[in-house]
């Protein structure tokens, strides 16, 4: 069934992949190296040291460049839901807006006034209040942070609500089920992982500094604090992480499925801890082999999926062909969900014929009806099984290659940390790791963008998962006006993304004694 | 006491005082757009870019407010319009846009555009900004062109689209309407006219001053034009009333009129906002030594836009209109939340009381003197 202009929705994402992928660049360093300056400022205002002070100032004129480049993108992923997904923002609207207009009234207000204060207030406030301004602006920008992931949990994991076919939309009936454990969770994972950006940026320019030899003093304290900091943010996004992939195997096993690029599910099943996908796999119920080559980690996936070695993690073809037995009962297949998202779909249009005709015994029956399928709206909407798997490589490349980056950074943590804290060891007569340590700052990046494409390409074909697919989300306008501001946001954000860097790069340069 | 209907006209209040706090907050905008004409030295420059460098976030993190409480509470209008009349929110979005950027990245060594391009885009954020944003508003006197259709969801022929523009310029169109333009024109020069003020009360500079002072004549007089243009009009032309026993919507002459008459507070307001914008305007202009227009004019933009915004959604009347399909019409009860959530936003509502206090609290403690250029060269933050 093709409802919308196909090339429209693949824009549509596009842009929103777009925006929220640049928006992603910055939101990370502004969470980490958000806290870690406010870290330098408390030890300043403890010691009365002002080369804490100037550390301070130093980290926290690179925090207003990346920060101004944050709010500037962020803008944008607000209003699009209106723009470009209108008909997601009638449908879970009055679920789903919540969180965004708390997150302006709580968060950006907090953000936008203290901030001032952090940048402008050196000389004008006394220390104790600089520095409660200093953390109530990250407070601020975490707060945001928390509101924005909790509806993108909500997405994901759609609960405390009720489907109203007089108003066609969701509606909000249990407001603290929204802070679910899952989105709990994301958020923890969101922010400690960031926390890990922030820490290998700070961590990566300290290294430099001590490579050219400059500003070594500074350099070793920013080392300390960035490293301790980067080993526990590292440590937590692990343990959150591990919180993550439950939740996942739990609500989304078709994502889990992607994740590990599993296809007939098995008890006892093994987590692949380095596998190559084999490219001919075409369908998901050929007969190729979906690995190239794989190394398992025995009865891990059963474990972290289940807590439990021999549960039973469901496969794609599982998926699909349904028959296994879950928390909730025997797993229906993707065609009897079709056809109760098409039953459910055609008593939503029966009621409202109904009403129209003020026949309100048909109307109850078919009320009754919509309600008993409601569960598998969105399947009405998609043809075939295909189109309920999300994209499998990138999907389980994603998954792989952050979790190994994230091993990593607990690791080069932990060194650094290690000849911080012990005398015997000076930081800085060890280049290779220094080198190690500035080629490093991209990966924190590279393994925070790939998180949210997990997260996200994960959870395809759906907008709000089981209940509405992206096909059906759309605003409608013509594929070639949102091809066309695709590409000024394309060009505009890599304009400034480029100055953005430069002016760090200047910044960096002129080093902390220039502050 | 909190019945649906209440919670409807409460967040609507609140959306109209979003909408009267942010016109006002426009004056940042406004600035930038005058940061070459009143300037003569670069130091000059300097200083309006700094003073409006410690503001531009409020103004922005209330236009994201507004957008995020207009989700949040009338979720109908934000899938209408911002999906509907694209290509206007669009240009609105790029605007703040290129400006969140400007002010932190204009004096950064390797910029990679160079100051004046930055001061360019503040100067287009100003121009351009408040334009569209005065005609988008005009839009809920006027109308537009689309139609709502929540069946469409579970249609098995067409578009599943519940909200449908009706042409292709998705929004343009709204620039043919000469009404709208006289709200757009009259919001830019109140802006301009807001900044003048703000210019004369934040600086301290002689010649800054006396330009601010100029600029203040200069542009209040098309903001009063502009204005009495559109309230006159608004006031006189027929208006979207919705029976409320069936919620059917009608062309009514004089709408908006009565709205004001039949509701005495909301005139009441719209009177004193008038006259305190006025009378901070004039007395400013009469009394050489006086600086405090700002703290007249301020109060009362909030209080007439809210006051409008109020006869748009209050009284059964649809605050957003269709034209076109006078039955899609938005209303604040066809369009809302559901009761269950704004009550839940309603309890958060209660913090914002609180919020303002801390913004009030930090503007203070910052604001102590009248800024100069020596304050600005000495604050190594400073843009």
């Amino acid at each position: 069934m093709e409802l919308l202009d196909v090339s429209l929705v693949n824009w549509s994402r596009a842009q929103f992949t777009l925006t929220a992928m640049y928006h992603w660049i910055f939101v990370p360093l502004t969470l980490g190296l958000g806290i870690i300056q406010a870290i330098m400022e408390t030890i300043y205002y403890r010691t009365g040291d002002e080369k804490w002070k100037k550390a301070t100032k130093f980290w926290m004129t690179l925090f207003g460049v990346n920060f101004a480049i944050g709010v500037a993108t962020g803008i944008i992923l607000e209003f699009e839901f209106g723009t470009n997904w209108s008909n997601y923002s009638w449908f879970v609207g009055d679920i789903f807006g919540a969180p965004l207009a708390i997150e302006g009234i709580l968060a950006f207000f907090l953000e936008a006034t203290f901030i001032s204060i952090m940048f402008f207030g050196w000389n004008k406030v006394g220390k104790g209040f600089h520095l409660t301004s200093t953390w109530l602006t990250i407070f601020g920008a975490t707060l945001s942070a928390f509101w924005i992931l909790v509806a993108n949990a909500w997405m994901q994991h759609p609960v405390g609500m009720e489907f109203n076919p007089d108003t066609v939309r969701n509606e909000m009936v249990d407001f603290w089920a929204i802070l679910s454990p899952f989105a709990l969770n994301k958020f923890f994972h969101s922010v400690v992982s960031s926390w890990i950006v922030g820490s290998l940026f700070v961590l990566g320019v300290s290294a430099w500094f001590l490579i050219k030899k400059r500003e070594t003093d500074f350099a070793k304290k920013s080392i300390k604090v960035a490293a301790t900091f980067g080993l526990v943010a590292s440590i937590l996004t692990a343990v959150s992480g591990d919180g993550s992939a439950y939740n996942v195997a739990q609500e989304q096993p078709m994502k889990l499925a992607a994740m590990e690029g599993l296809y007939n599910g098995q008890k006892g099943a093994g987590l692949v801890a380095v596998g190559i996908l084999n490219p001919d796999k075409k369908a998901y119920n050929d007969s190729v082999d979906p690995y190239l080559m794989n190394i398992t980690i025995p009865k891990a996936l059963s474990f972290l999926g289940y807590r439990d070695f021999n549960a039973f993690v469901p496969g794609i073809n599982d998926i699909l062909q349904g028959g296994y037995q879950t928390k909730d009962g025997v797993a229906l297949s993707f065609a009897e969900r079709n056809e109760k998202g098409k039953i459910a779909k055609k008593a939503l249009a029966d009621y409202k014929k109904a009403k129209a005709d003020k026949d309100t015994v048909a109307a109850a029956q078919h009320k009754a009806t919509l309600k008993e399928n409601f569960d598998h709206f969105g399947y009405a909407y998609l043809d075939s099984p295909e189109q309920a798997i999300p994209n499998v490589p990138i999907t389980f490349y994603s998954f792989h290659i952050m979790v190994t980056l994230g091993m990593y950074f607990i690791v080069l943590f932990a060194l650094f940390t290690l000849l911080s804290y012990v005398k015997k060891y000076d930081v800085g007569k060890y280049k290779w790791l220094l080198w190690v340590a500035l080629l490093s700052i991209p990966l924190g990046y590279v393994a925070s963008q790939l998180g949210w494409l997990v997260a996200e390409v994960g959870r395809q074909p759906w907008a709000i998962q089981d209940l509405l697919p992206v096909n059906v989300s759309v605003s409608a306008i013509a594929a070639q006006s949102v091809k066309i501001t695709s590409f000024l946001f394309l060009a505009l954000f890599t304009t400034l993304l480029i100055a953005e860097i430069r002016i760090m790069l200047k910044q960096i340069k002129k080093g902390p004694h220039h502050e | 006491m909190f019945t649906y209907s209440f919670l409807q006209h409460y967040w609507w209040f609140i959306i109209s005082l979003l909408g009267g706090i942010l016109a006002f907050l426009l004056f940042v905008q406004g600035g930038q757009s005058m940061i070459f004409s009143l300037s003569k030295t670069e130091d000059e420059r300097r200083l309006l870019v700094n003073v409006l460098g410690r503001k531009w976030e409020f103004t922005f993190t209330t236009l994201v407010t507004f957008g995020g409480a207009f989700f949040a509470s009338f979720p109908l209008f934000y899938s209408t319009s911002f999906g509907g009349a694209y290509w206007v929110w669009m240009a609105i979005l790029f605007c703040f846009v290129i400006q969140a950027v400007s002010y932190e990245f204009q004096s950064k060594p390797g910029n990679l555009l160079g100051k004046n391009t930055y001061r360019s885009f503040l100067f287009i954020n100003g121009l351009l900004g408040t334009i569209l944003i005065g005609a988008a508003i005009a839009t809920f006197f006027t109308g537009s062109d689309f139609s709502v259709n929540k069946a469409n969801i579970a249609s098995e022929i067409g578009s599943p689209v519940i909200s449908q523009w009706g042409n292709e310029w998705h929004g343009l169109e709204a620039l043919l309407n000469l009404r709208n333009w006289f709200l757009g024109l009259a919001v830019f020069f109140l802006s301009r006219t807001l900044a003048s003020l703000f210019f004369i009360n934040r600086l301290n500079n002689e010649n800054l001053e006396k330009s601010s002072r100029k600029a203040l004549i200069i542009n209040a007089i098309p903001f009063v034009v502009f204005f009495l243009a559109f309230v006159i009009w608004t006031l006189l032309a027929k208006g979207f009333a919705v029976d409320p026993a069936t919620g059917e919507v009608s062309l009514v002459q004089y709408k908006y009129f009565f709205n004001l008459i039949e509701l005495p507070v909301v005139l009441v307001l719209f009177l004193l906002g008038v006259v305190a914008v006025l009378g901070g305007i004039i007395w400013t202009i009469l009394k050489p030594e006086f600086k405090k227009g700002i703290w007249l004019a301020g109060p009362g933009t909030i209080i007439t836009v809210c006051s409008l915004l109020l006869i748009a959604g209050y009284n059964n009347t649809a605050y957003y209109p269709s034209a076109t399909d006078l039955q899609s019409s938005l209303t604040i009860f066809n369009s809302s939340s559901s009761e269950f959530t704004l009550k839940a936003m309603t309890i958060v509502s209660i913090l914002i009381p609180f919020v303002l206090a801390y913004i009030f609290y930090g503007w203070r403690s910052m604001e102590k003197k009248r800024t100069d250029i020596a304050d600005i060269n000495s604050d190594d933050h400073a843009y």
